[in-house]
């Protein structure tokens, strides 16, 4: 799979990478995670108990309420924040989270990203080419 | 984005420094969506309670507060969600004093740049509802799917640091539900029961939200068979709001754009089918435990409506658990000039103002008071205290109140 590429039509952010954290679930700030310890909280998200701190998450949409705006940036001045967001559907909040918070993000693939990314992988994303490439 | 004459002076700093930072917040926004140009906003409406914020996030509300130079305050009415505590009633929740002094600290920063401290997520109710096709940056998404859906305003999900930059720019990137093509309803759901309690309510739009699950999702909803209250409607929107991130919905006949079916161009699409089978389902899935430590009113505020069939059910009563019911600003002064604040007080209840509960530091309060198994008539607070270490139950409010009286669901 190295070397593999998948193309996102939205981006924001600067290059990073890392592993992925990967699942066919939600992601609200608010809703799932215990953001003080750094981990998934909410005991039905598919990532219960798993520390998303300094991974590039890789889910299937943005839920939820409006906290995560200003949980993004709250969350990266203690260091307890992901590297970067990649979504099948994003909703307004993350984005604006993720430009408030200066997180890279992509979203928006002509597959299931959730289905193509396997948990564990190393990836690096480039927001400037709106790419999502296998390490 | 294609900016104006206007739009380029701010982004070069000509107005100062507040306003180039939220115009440039707006732009990244903007761009990641591609939306092609700004629209003017008659109103904003922020989230800040500082659960969220942070101290980094009030520390970011105070550096902007302190600029002196240039435009430093709102330019069209900007408004806020609730607090994170009620100042008067913050020791009986056992809230920590730091809490309480952050939540001042934030304020005193967004009096600074002109904001008014509604503080209610239920302006649409108290302040000023927006009107059919008027452009807004609304946070709190129950504000938002109310108003595009209800009233036919236009909004997307404006978090507080957008809501707060469309407040001091007086526009927000032209994307989403400002454009007519995402007002189309993308899911037919055809419901064969109506609901008529307010957790039924909102278990039908938690239920529809799931179907719909994202939030480019647009419900079109046949079968209800009257029109709906105020209240019916806020919990509906709330819950479908909080479990599927939708922010616009629409009732066949009921609410302004969906006149007929064909109006948001739903005629083809496969109508899923939605019962009370599946509305209880959901609310089977928050059960729980028939003992109750305590019980509450929120998410969304209550109307004066909903205070007073709760007064009524309070009289005669005497609580052996905490009733908490939480209400805005607006609403409390009524309440109490009605007796309804008092009826519900005698029983034991308490009737807090400008707060919501799960913005209140919900983890630390369970903690500090030994609350986990906490009743409510509120489906989108039980969606929500699920990630607070609650185990939250759905019933109706005169459940609730019966529990508040003897400890336990029945």
């Amino acid at each position: 799979m190295n070397g593999k590429v998948l193309l996102a039509r939205h981006a924001m952010g600067t290059k990073v990478s890392g592993e992925a954290l990967v699942a066919k679930d939600g992601f609200s700030a608010r809703y799932d995670l215990d953001r003080l310890a750094g981990f998934f909280s909410r005991p039905a998200h598919k990532l219960a108990g798993q520390s998303y701190v300094g991974r590039i998450l890789v889910l299937d949409t943005a839920k939820g309420g409006v906290a995560s705006a200003w949980m993004l940036y709250e969350m990266r001045s203690r260091g307890k924040v992901p590297l970067a967001f990649v979504f099948n559907s994003v909703n307004p909040i993350l984005a604006q989270g993720a430009a408030f918070g200066d997180i890279a993000m992509l979203a928006g693939f002509d597959e299931d990203v959730t289905s193509a990314v396997p948990s564990g992988a190393r990836v690096e994303i480039d927001p400037a080419a709106k790419t999502l490439r296998f390490l | 984005m294609r900016l104006n004459d206007e739009e380029t002076a701010i982004l070069a700093g000509d107005m100062g420094e507040v306003p180039r930072q939220a115009l440039a917040h707006q732009v990244a926004v903007g761009d990641f969506f591609s939306a092609e140009d700004f629209v003017p906003v008659t109103q904003a409406h922020v989230m800040a309670d500082t659960e969220s914020l942070g101290e980094a996030g009030v520390r970011w509300l105070e550096s902007l507060a302190e600029v002196k130079e240039g435009r430093c305050a709102v330019r069209i009415p900007t408004i806020t969600d609730p607090r994170g505590t009620d100042f008067t009633k913050y020791r009986q929740l056992k809230q920590a004093e730091w809490m309480v002094e952050l939540e001042r600290r934030a304020v005193a920063a967004l009096v600074k740049l002109g904001v008014s401290m509604t503080d209610t997520c239920i302006n649409y109710q108290t302040v000023l509802s927006a009107t059919r096709g008027e452009h807004v940056a609304f946070g709190d998404t129950g504000v938002v799917i109310y108003s595009n859906s209800v009233c036919g305003a236009r909004s997307n999900f404006e978090g507080g640091p957008s809501a707060l930059a469309a407040g001091l720019t007086g526009r927000t990137p032209r994307y989403g539900f400002h454009l007519d093509r995402h007002r189309r309803a993308s899911v037919r759901i055809r419901v064969d029961w109506t609901p008529a309690s307010l957790n039924d309510w909102g278990a039908l739009g938690g239920v529809i939200g799931r179907i719909g699950g994202n939030y480019w999702a647009v419900p079109v909803v046949e079968g209800i068979e009257r029109p709906p209250t105020s209240d019916e409607l806020k919990h509906f929107g709330a819950a479908m709001a909080s479990f599927g991130s939708i922010a616009l919905y629409h009732l066949v006949g009921i609410t302004p754009e969906a006149a007929r079916l064909s109006d948001v161009g739903a005629e083809a699409l496969p109508p899923h089918r939605v019962g009370r089978a599946e509305v209880q389902a959901l609310q089977n899935a928050y059960a729980g435990d028939a003992k109750v430590d305590v019980v509450v009113f929120s998410a969304p505020q209550l109307s004066l409506f909903e205070l007073r069939a709760l007064a009524d059910l309070c009289d005669g009563r005497r609580f052996t658990i905490p009733l908490l019911a939480v209400t805005s600003p607006q609403v409390k002064p009524d309440s109490d000039r009605f007796g309804y604040t008092a009826r519900i007080e005698a029983a034991g209840g308490t009737v807090f103002s400008g707060m919501c509960f799960y913005q209140s530091y919900a983890r630390e309060i369970a903690e500090a008071n030994g609350w986990k198994r906490l009743a409510t008539n509120s489906a989108k607070m039980v969606n929500i205290l699920g990630g607070y270490g609650y185990a939250p139950v759905l019933a109706s409010m005169e459940e609730c109140v019966g529990a508040a009286e003897t400890g336990r669901l029945r």
